[in-house]
């Protein structure tokens, strides 16, 4: 070894050596890349084919099949008992003590005819049949409507034959009749179903960046490599935007895998059975990726800035799940409150990409001046993240592992 | 060369350091001698800029710390107290990360590492990742990545801790070797023995003060004790006999 003095040579390859060291790092550890590339990307998907299959095929069935229901009191009213077979309903025997049953969920619901029926309809009075049910079920709620809307058909048919045999038109008893128009188009409907789908791809940056943010800097305190590593003459705002950049990578990788699994699933998802329209091709990917953009950089400095706080790699991990409920936040707020969105909400990080892929996927898209708020918005925030993170990252503190 | 004057450094109420000054030169070794707690790690925690002094100056090659942190850093090879490596890279790959942090040009780099690799004994096992590697080849491992930009200066915090005899052998012929080279060595200890072994220059330090600055043998007739661990205990018992 030679004696000569060092000449102080291109810093700048510091960022892009801690850059590529992190990534390398990372890449061989297997926990990150479940959660990165496969766990974190994935599970949206898979979840929402799950869901959807069931209550597409839960409807389905309801609407098609046979469906049984046990009358008590159905000597009463024979009539009644054939439009109801004539609908697909199969009355049932009677059982002991109906509110209990709906209540065990034993039956969906439960018809009950008094026995005055036939003396009340002979004398061309009102008569009453009672529906019992339990609305807090919400798997019942399909066949109790399906039986209402039966009664009421049946009912109003003999309405209308009683008054034509006195000689009056029906339409006398029914001065205004309300026509539904439903505006929704099919992709708004597909979307009301896919509200959810903005938290999963949050959630997926979230958790694709998620290890790498922890072992930045509660990691690297913990096995105590963070000392040495700020011994070397390289300033920290270096070391830290080579970090936050490899976190960002695996976040992003984390969407693109995702906004490639939802692609795919995309196709197999029957929605066209209920009447909807889904894509998510190549055009919605793009849109997206764009609106995340941003999100991606402050999401990895917020998680940067907590882990940061820990004293310990359990501790930050601890820290960092706290913080992945922030982003469902938004989806809370607007499925619980119908507010209408307003332009500012765009400005809004969190919130404007909710909106933004909420407006893509019921198939509006996002005007240019949302699409701008979003980004300025989302990119304001991350700078000030990032900047705050740098300063935590001068602390004196921050380096001293023990 | 690097030159200590004055330094003070307080936690809360707690003074860790609280004046010290001290020369380290080029072609000697330098022990700071001082028991757990009385400021080692602090003074040299300044001494490679992870902390800022309350007051006082830090000077590495003429260059003052205050001024030119970066600077300081480059002139500095540092075994910390906390020598942490990459476990999921091999030794190889955490020396060549620190090499490319301080702008190594790869040529250069591969030539040096392959020479720290052979002088530090570590060809067996410089291609496995770093889990599972015993104390005395994480630092062996630690050093070669604190050498890897041939500074003149290198400051070791306590390195032999936690070594068998045969690696703490080896570590000591090691800086010897460093101290030959004409290389400013300056390391941390709480080891009499090892202080007495290899410093041309022993710094004592007590309760953040240093109590005396000396060569070993000065040392040992200024206490009048043969022994250097009874002169040492005499040092830090007649100060703390002075605090009380």
């Amino acid at each position: 070894m030679n004696m000569k003095t060092v000449t102080p040579i291109a810093r700048t390859r510091a960022f892009a050596t801690v850059f590529l060291k992190e990534v390398r790092e990372n890449l061989r550890d297997r926990r990150t890349i479940t959660s990165a590339f496969l766990t974190g990307p994935l599970l949206g998907p898979i979840i929402m084919v799950m869901l959807l299959n069931i209550t597409l095929n839960r409807q389905l069935d309801k609407a098609e099949n046979p469906l049984p229901v046990p009358v008590s009191g159905a000597e009463y009213a024979p009539n009644l008992i054939n439009a109801l077979k004539a609908e697909g309903i199969v009355p049932r025997p009677a059982i002991a003590n109906p509110e209990l049953a709906v209540r065990k969920q034993d039956a969906d619901v439960v018809l009950r005819i008094s026995p005055d029926y036939a003396t009340a309809w002979r004398k061309g009075e009102a008569v009453q049949v009672e529906l019992i049910y339990d609305s807090s079920q919400r798997d019942a709620n399909a066949s109790v409507e399906r039986l209402s809307n039966v009664v009421e058909t049946y009912a109003r048919q003999q309405g209308a034959m009683r008054l034509v045999s006195r000689g009056l038109s029906p339409s006398t008893a029914w001065p205004v009749v309300a026509a539904k128009r439903d505006q929704a188009t099919a992709q708004a409907r597909a979307a009301l179903v896919f509200s959810i789908l903005p938290y999963f791809f949050v959630l997926t940056v979230f958790m694709g960046g998620m290890y790498l943010a922890i072992d930045l800097t509660a990691g690297e305190r913990e096995r105590q490599s963070l000392e040495p590593l700020f011994a070397n003459p390289v300033p920290r705002w270096k070391i830290l935007a080579g970090k936050l950049a490899a976190i960002c990578t695996f976040s992003a990788a984390s969407l693109l895998i995702s906004l490639v699994a939802f692609g795919v699933v995309g196709r197999f998802v029957p929605t066209e059975k209920l009447g909807m329209e889904l894509d998510l091709g190549l055009r919605f990917s793009g849109q997206v990726l764009l609106l995340m953009l941003p999100l991606i950089v402050l999401l990895a400095a917020l998680q940067s800035m907590v882990a940061a706080f820990a004293k310990s790699y359990r501790e930050a991990q601890m820290y960092v799940s706290l913080l992945m409920f922030v982003p469902i936040l938004p989806s809370i707020l607007l499925s619980t409150m119908p507010i209408k969105a307003q332009g500012w909400m765009y400005a809004v990080p969190l919130l404007g990409q909710h909106l933004g892929i909420m407006q893509l996927l019921r198939g509006d898209g996002v005007t240019a001046e949302q699409l701008g708020l979003c980004l300025i918005g989302s990119l304001a925030a991350s700078v000030l993240g990032v900047l705050v993170t740098a300063r935590l990252y001068q602390s004196e503190r921050l380096a001293i592992s023990g | 060369m690097i030159e200590v004057k004055d330094l003070h450094k307080a936690f809360g109420a707690v003074k860790a350091v609280d004046g010290v000054s001290f020369k380290a030169r080029d072609g000697e070794i330098t022990g700071l001698l001082g028991p757990n707690g009385a400021g080692k790690t602090t003074t040299l925690r300044m001494l490679y800029t992870l902390m800022t002094p309350d007051r006082g100056q830090v000077i590495v090659d003429g260059i003052d710390a205050a001024q030119d942190a970066l600077a300081v850093r480059r002139e500095l090879g540092v075994l910390p107290d906390a020598r942490g490596l990459y476990k999921r890279l091999t030794a190889r790959e955490n020396i060549d990360y620190f090499a490319r942090l301080h702008g190594l040009p790869e040529d250069l780099m591969a030539n040096r590492r392959e020479a720290l690799v052979n002088a530090l004994d570590m060809v067996g096992f410089a291609d496995r990742r770093t889990e599972g590697f015993s104390q005395g080849q994480r630092v062996k491992t630690a050093i070669a990545r604190a050498l890897i930009h041939d500074p003149r200066n290198v400051i070791l915090d306590e390195p032999t801790n936690g070594l068998d005899v045969m690696a703490t052998r080896a570590l000591r012929q090691f800086m010897q070797h460093l101290k030959n080279e004409g290389r400013c060595v300056l390391f941390s200890s709480h080891i009499m023995q090892e202080v007495g072994a290899l410093c041309d220059r022993v710094v004592v330090i007590a309760n953040g003060r240093v109590v005396a600055d000396e060569s070993p043998a000065a040392l040992r007739e200024q206490t009048g004790e043969a022994n250097l661990e009874d002169a040492f205990v005499k040092i830090i018992g007649s100060e703390e006999g002075l605090a009380a």
